[in-house]
């Protein structure tokens, strides 16, 4: 009995003392050395790629947004800001719950399944308000299903070039631009897949709105 | 060019990136651990250690210091994030709960990386990154040790020698992971993934108030989650999270990242037992189900006839835009298919068939390629109960590349294959017959049931990923997950080295014409085919009850 328990002890110990020593290598030196060279080479990539429009931070291009108007009394949720695009609905973005003193941004995704009812409104109800929002002049017959569903993190900063476009005349329309115009800044703003074929076709809706707002400024 | 074309073509120039570094990595990893050489820091490590590498271990004693490890690490950083509250490093964030903490524990010392909390909000950068981050090297180092072993036994005669624990750690840790993924980590900075100690700050939003965002030591930890097969994530919504993904090419990257270690190991495999055409059966075994369940997937995905994926148009509730369903498919195999458990889009939202891959992919037991070291060590084990299953048919004592396979070499591979099922069905069982942990469910129906199969599943077989709808930072899911986690990964690995020892031990048997051999693609099509009946055996009724009637009502 006291063998087993000097053996366990013994293998315990040395057990922690391999923990301990690599820990300082993988734990302490290794990311130490990565932040060392990130922060040398990439650092604004490795500090969150922020974009800056007329002097202020305005976000991240990796991070989606919302475009909301301020809340009005009585109101629960806020109404999209239709002036500009808008990105994907985020349901399953979380609240911070846990060391409440801060507003974290907590990611994350509905989980509902394809059969559930709650998820089967919330698309209805995003492809009504898509079909309502939109429906000056042209009526929207195909509405894309990026712009229905939640994304994976809640925080995606794209949209599809079909939504992307379905949006051109309502944002000219409430921006006093001709369409045409915002067209144009759409085209600009789509990219491709990359190398042709990793990925899908996108348009960043931040970096879509920084160029919208210079374009209303300068018109 | 159609987003199916594109999901195909990424599929493929996958599969050429793994082709190309195949030979190469698994040559190298059989030279590491092989070799009599100690480098300088590894010499340290040893006297820091204070174990002498070049001692021999037989099963028993590599085993214990397997336990000995392992148990330290539990140990560590379950207190590492008791005290995360007085620590420093920790960006004022409270101490974990303590069923939470010590299932958070085993789940990282296990390499499963089950989270059942949400990262952002919850660990602060020293439990991440001096705690969690260490675990993802040094579990995926002890898996590929343990693999190595039974290689040894394997490869080996009349001895008990199975090397040295100690050294198959270091020499993965120095070796083989660090410089991979600090190699991984800067190309994924250089994507836009995050690295910085910049803490809980403030940035200001297009419109109204400005964020809050949690910077930390994001590329280190992605590189060898990916790398280690871990999978857990800096942040709640893990690898869809565009702080851990932010490209399409770096999503393409971390499922090479994912893949490329297991895939290797069959090469490392060959080498060390002299005949590299061993390893290419197990590998043909390992990349046929891998392609055809990528392929399935992708054909379920694409078609999307279920409920609110038909209104919707495409199924992309809970995938990110910028990956598609495409590239989102090919992620969720390879993160089932390994031991990984990372995501780039949510499980729980897939179709009814998409689900019931991701959960089928666990049950095989994450063998191809699997896990770290775990996936080679189970496909052997599989090697062996297909070479059984042939010599009852013909009515000749079986033997694996020479050595016989008796009634206790048997008899540890089917205890070996026994514990993940028995874990998973008792535990779900249980869990549907009590009063409350059913309270769990997010979803009705078939697919709340899927949701505790999942889970079970998923940390049985030390995966991590969930259908994340299920609450389970509960008492009962935090204890019985780790519970499952523990036995899934410890007990397993008892038997392969009870294994090694005796494999280790055998005289050789020389080869006959009556020999099966088992480096023809005649053995690599029995093999899949053992897996496929004893899997499919085990958990048909299950799958019935969950994803087969959610597929199937739609």
């Amino acid at each position: 009995m006291n063998n087993a328990v000097s053996l366990t002890a013994r293998l315990l110990g040395a057990g922690l003392r391999a923990l301990l020593v690599l820990t300082l290598v993988t734990g302490v030196a290794y990311p130490l050395l990565v932040t060392g060279i990130a922060q040398t080479a990439f650092r604004s990539k490795a500090d969150g790629s922020q974009i800056t429009a007329d002097g202020r931070v305005v976000g991240s291009s990796l991070i989606g947004q919302s475009y909301l108007l301020p809340l009005e009394k009585g109101q629960r949720t806020p109404d999209a800001d239709l002036r500009w695009f808008q990105g994907r609905p985020a349901n399953g973005l979380g609240a911070n719950t846990v060391n409440t003193r801060y507003r974290l941004l907590v990611s994350g995704a509905t989980n509902l399944a394809a059969d559930n009812p709650v998820l089967i409104r919330q698309v209805e109800a995003a492809r009504a308000a898509v079909v309502r929002d939109n429906s000056v002049p042209g009526h929207p017959d195909q509405v894309p299903a990026d712009a229905v569903t939640s994304s994976g993190s809640g925080l995606d900063p794209d949209i599809s070039p079909a939504y992307a476009r379905l949006q051109v005349d309502r944002v000219a329309a409430r921006n006093g631009l001709p369409a045409a115009r915002v067209a144009r800044l759409v085209e600009r703003h789509t990219e491709g897949r990359t190398l042709g074929f990793m990925g899908e076709p996108r348009v960043n809706v931040l970096e879509l709105n920084i160029a919208l707002r210079a374009l209303t400024a300068s018109h | 060019m159609g987003p199916v074309l594109a999901g195909v073509l990424q599929l493929l120039a996958l599969t050429a990136a793994l082709a190309l570094v195949y030979v190469p990595l698994g040559t190298y990893m059989a030279r590491v651990y092989t070799s009599d050489r100690h480098l300088r820091v590894e010499k340290w490590i040893y006297k820091g250690i204070g174990a002498d590498p070049d001692t021999r271990m037989r099963w028993p004693a590599y085993l214990r210091a397997v336990l000995g490890f392992s148990l330290a690490g539990v140990l560590f950083l379950y207190l590492l994030q008791r005290l995360q509250g007085v620590l420093p490093g920790s960006l004022g964030f409270s101490s974990i709960e303590p069923a939470q903490a010590f299932n958070t524990a085993v789940s990282f010392v296990t390499n499963t990386n089950w989270q059942s909390y949400a990262g952002e909000q919850a660990m602060g950068p020293l439990v991440q990154t001096g705690g969690l981050a260490v675990q993802n090297f040094v579990s995926a180092a002890v898996g590929i040790a343990v693999a190595m072993a039974l290689v040894r036994g394997l490869a080996r005669t009349r001895t008990g020698d199975l090397g040295n624990f100690w050294a198959d750690l270091v020499r993965g840790t120095v070796r083989v992971l660090l410089p991979l993924a600090f190699v991984a980590a800067l190309v994924l900075v250089a994507c836009g993934v995050l690295q910085n100690f910049a803490g809980i700050h403030e940035v200001g939003q297009f419109l109204g108030a400005p964020q809050q965002w949690n910077g930390g030591a994001v590329a280190s930890q992605e590189a060898i989650k990916e790398l280690g097969t871990n999978g857990g994530g800096y942040f709640n919504a893990n690898s869809a999270h565009p702080f851990e993904n932010p490209t399409p090419f770096s999503n393409l990257f971390e499922i090479f990242l994912i893949l490329v270690i297991p895939f290797a190991l069959t090469r490392t495999f060959g080498v060390m037992v002299g005949s590299v055409r061993q390893g290419w059966a197990i590998l043909a075994t390992m990349a046929a189900i891998w392609v055809g369940f990528v392929a399935l997937m992708m054909w379920t995905e694409f078609a999307h006839h279920e409920g609110a994926l038909r209104i919707a148009g495409a199924s992309l509730e809970g995938k990110e835009l910028r990956f598609g369903v495409g590239a989102s498919s090919i992620f969720a195999v390879s993160t089932t298919l390994t031991s990984t458990g990372a995501v780039d889009s949510f499980h729980s939202s897939y179709t009814g068939f998409g689900g019931g891959i991701t959960l089928l992919s666990m049950m095989l037991g994450e063998i191809a390629p699997g896990g770290t070291g775990s996936g080679l060590y189970g496909m052997l084990i599989l090697a062996v109960i297909a070479v059984f299953i042939a010599g009852l048919m013909v009515g000749r004592t079986p033997e694996y590349l020479g050595k016989k396979i008796g009634a206790r070499e048997i008899k540890l591979a089917a205890l070996y294959i026994l514990v993940t099922p028995a874990l998973v069905l008792v535990f779900t069982a249980l869990s549907m017959a009590l009063p409350t942990p059913p309270h769990s469910m997010l979803n009705p129906g078939e697919h709340g049931f899927s949701e505790v199969l999942y889970a079970f599943t998923s940390a049985a077989n030390n995966n991590g990923s969930a259908f994340a709808g299920l609450d389970a930072n509960t008492d009962w899911y935090n204890t019985t997950t780790a519970l499952a986690m523990l036995l899934g990964r410890f007990l397993p690995m008892v038997f392969v080295l009870a294994l090694a020892g005796s494999l280790a031990g055998q005289q050789p048997v020389p080869v006959t014409a009556g020999t099966l051999r088992t480096d023809k693609p005649l053995f690599a099509g029995l093999l899949l085919g053992a897996i496929l009946i004893i899997v499919g055996l085990t958990y048909f009724p299950a799958l019935a009850l969950g994803p087969l009637a959610e597929g199937l009502a739609s």
